[in-house]
């Protein structure tokens, strides 16, 4: 599968190893040149010689997500650290790229979910924090 | 009516305070709190502080009510998102975004996110208006409808010139609404004679416009 990540922080750069890990075909997007080097630190080879891709460009640009391979990008993951960008650049992944499978991460709960039903996967880490402290708690909350 | 106003800049301000002065209801959000505390001097109850593209805030402006919704930060995700959910999700009637990059423009006719208004495209247009290429104005594109309405003026030499409208073999698609003469317009009949320095206004499929140029101001020939 050839999968695209727009947007490599903590989370976007652990999918995308993970993702080349089982043998998909990578490509990364992210404006900062920095989150190059976290996409290598740690590993024996570079990122391009474990045979990812990675370009400099904002997710917005066109030109930008069709030199990352957008074209033919078969998983679309939107995780810059904007929840507006994210969704955004996800519906441009389903309606303009035709891409059937779109990931995205929205750290706001109630725009995860109303989007949720509009037929965007959507992730909230917020969520699942809420829900983790929910379990925690649930002796003092019974 | 009831219009909201997402962003605190000078555009949202200064529509704030003339749709104010017009006696509509308004409500501006912004999301700085210095902005914010600044623009409560003068707007007191009518601006809220917050970031509108959290649902919360938007029902606490009251979106379920809002006539218009107007989005107009200086980040076009931003604006993107907040006319998508208020038409969407709040199924509001009206909404009218800003585009600040105009290379987002198309992004927002994706989304359904219509009228998106530019600035440089304004502006770019008041340059048009002002310099016309081949003296063609360009008045009103209607992109849903996909139509145009554009003004010409008539050259002495061009073919249309001393012709019936009903002589002037014009394209397909297009169709002579309205001659300004000497002044004052009317909507030409079959039989009207068009003479040089008349002002032509037509409505064309886009794409027209210079087989219609050739036929009343053509290539070369200064007004």
């Amino acid at each position: 599968m050839f999968v695209l990540i727009v947007g490599a922080g903590r989370v976007g750069s652990a999918v995308a190893k993970l993702a080349l890990a089982s043998r998909h075909e990578v490509s990364v997007l992210d404006e900062d040149p920095l989150s190059h080097e976290r996409l290598n630190a740690g590993q024996a080879q570079s990122w391009e010689d474990s045979g990812g891709q990675f370009t400099v460009g904002t997710a917005l640009e066109l030109d930008a997500l069709v030199a990352a391979g957008i074209e033919r990008a078969e998983v679309f993951i939107a995780s810059t650290d904007g929840d507006n960008t994210n969704l955004i650049i996800a519906q441009i992944a389903q309606k303009r790229f035709g891409i059937e499978r779109v990931i995205v991460r929205v750290m706001d709960p109630a725009r995860a979910g109303w989007y949720g039903e509009q037929g965007l996967h959507t992730i909230s880490p917020t969520q699942h924090a809420i829900e983790m402290f929910e379990r925690a708690l649930e002796p003092e909350l019974a | 009516m009831y219009v909201i106003i997402v962003g605190g800049g000078k555009v949202g301000r200064n529509l704030a305070r003339e749709l104010i002065s017009k006696d509509h209801e308004v409500t501006l959000i912004e999301s700085s709190r210095p902005a914010y505390l600044a623009l409560e001097e003068e707007f007191e109850h009518a601006v809220q502080y917050g970031d509108a593209t959290e649902l919360w805030v938007l029902e606490r402006a009251g979106i379920q009510r809002a006539d218009l919704v107007v989005a107009v930060t200086g980040d076009d995700e931003d604006n993107m998102l907040v006319c998508q959910v208020a038409k969407e999700k709040y199924l509001c009637d009206r909404i009218i975004a800003r585009v600040n990059n105009p290379r987002n423009h198309d992004h927002f006719r994706l989304l359904g996110i219509q009228p998106a208004v530019s600035a440089t495209d304004l502006i770019l247009r008041l340059i048009e208006h002002e310099v016309p290429r081949y003296g063609l104005v360009h008045l009103l594109a209607l992109e849903e409808e996909r139509l145009e309405i554009i003004e010409l003026e008539v050259k002495a030499e061009a073919p249309a010139v001393g012709e019936t409208v009903s002589n002037i073999a014009l394209p397909e698609g297009s169709l002579i609404i309205s001659v300004l003469r000497e002044g004052s317009g009317f909507v030409p009949k079959a039989d009207t004679v068009i003479e040089a320095g008349d002002e032509v206004l037509l409505v064309l499929d886009p794409g027209l416009e210079d087989a219609i140029t050739e036929f009343f101001a053509p290539n070369g020939s200064e007004g």
